[in-house]
């Protein structure tokens, strides 16, 4: 009898330790975040960046219009190299360019903006970075594909050819 | 007179301090709660990124909002998922996490007392 229990509890613990180590093996042990979408855009306080204004973030997106949400910094070098393909898909009248200045100085962003162009409708100035986190951004660069106030797709760091082109396809 | 108005100033600073403590206890038990997602095994309390800098601006935001912590846990992880929480909720993901330990357990006293009976 009590090698019988002894026998059923050694096996079903084993079974219990393959079944995880079984599961586990299959998964990445390389963490990617959730990418959280079709979530409508959460309402927060922004302010602008050129008038200082304090409005609402549900007022900067239009319903029938395409957006691309890009956050941006000086201080950040892929933005710089993300920056030609954002005044390249600037020139598409079908989508608007938001821009989220995070955790910068006005006179540094006014600079880069002057040296590189500028090929933002709109900037909200996030000087603590509490705005890309209300928006559930990891950092800098991240752009949000944006339509009918639902956020369609996330681009975790600095834009590339191909995700411009998946981007022009989406508005096509 | 004076030795009371003293007794009543010393009451006040001393109780303000112990509301700022309290508020202070909080943030630090929420931040260490919360994982920093762009670094290596870090909580956002340990953490000097960036990131983890506006989270806890964030957090001290919503707690002078009058968030209450469970709010605050389940704001981030609308925002960022499960992954974001070092104390993870019991779900279908996480049942054998939760479950296993006391398993074990029960099949351990299970022995135990079985092997007493015996002896008997």
């Amino acid at each position: 009898m009590k090698n019988k229990l002894l026998l059923l509890s050694l096996t079903s613990i084993f079974i219990i330790f393959f079944i995880i180590f079984y599961k586990s093996l299959q998964e990445t042990n390389i963490y990617t975040p959730d990418e959280k979408i079709n979530n409508e855009i959460p309402s927060f306080k922004v302010q602008l960046f050129y008038s200082n204004n304090v409005v609402n973030s549900s007022e900067i997106f239009n319903l029938d219009k395409f957006y691309l949400l890009n956050i941006w910094s000086s201080w950040c070098v892929p933005c710089r190299q993300e920056h030609p393909l954002l005044m390249d898909l600037m020139k598409n009248k079908k989508i608007k360019i938001i821009g989220i200045n995070y955790k910068d100085t006005k006179k540094k962003a006014e600079n880069f903006l002057l040296e590189l162009g500028n090929p933002y409708d709109k900037i909200i100035f996030d000087k603590k970075g509490i705005n890309a986190i209300e928006l559930g951004a990891y950092g800098v660069p991240e752009s949000f594909f944006i339509h009918n106030g639902k956020i369609l797709k996330k681009i975790i760091g600095p834009l590339n050819k191909e995700s411009i082109k998946e981007i022009k396809l989406l508005i096509k | 007179m004076k030795v009371l108005k003293l007794f009543f100033i010393i009451f006040i600073i001393f109780s303000f301090n112990h509301l700022n403590a309290n508020n202070d206890d909080v943030k630090s038990k929420i931040t260490k709660n919360l994982r920093c997602l762009i670094c290596q095994g870090q909580s956002i309390y340990d953490s000097d990124s960036e990131f983890a800098h506006s989270l806890k601006v964030l957090v001290d935001k919503k707690l002078e909002e009058g968030f209450s912590e469970k709010q605050i846990y389940d704001y981030f992880k609308d925002k960022y998922g499960e992954w974001i929480l070092y104390d993870p909720e019991l779900n279908k993901n996480t049942y054998i996490l939760w479950l296993l330990p006391l398993l074990i357990f029960l099949i351990g006293g299970a022995i135990i007392s079985k092997g007493f009976i015996i002896k008997k």
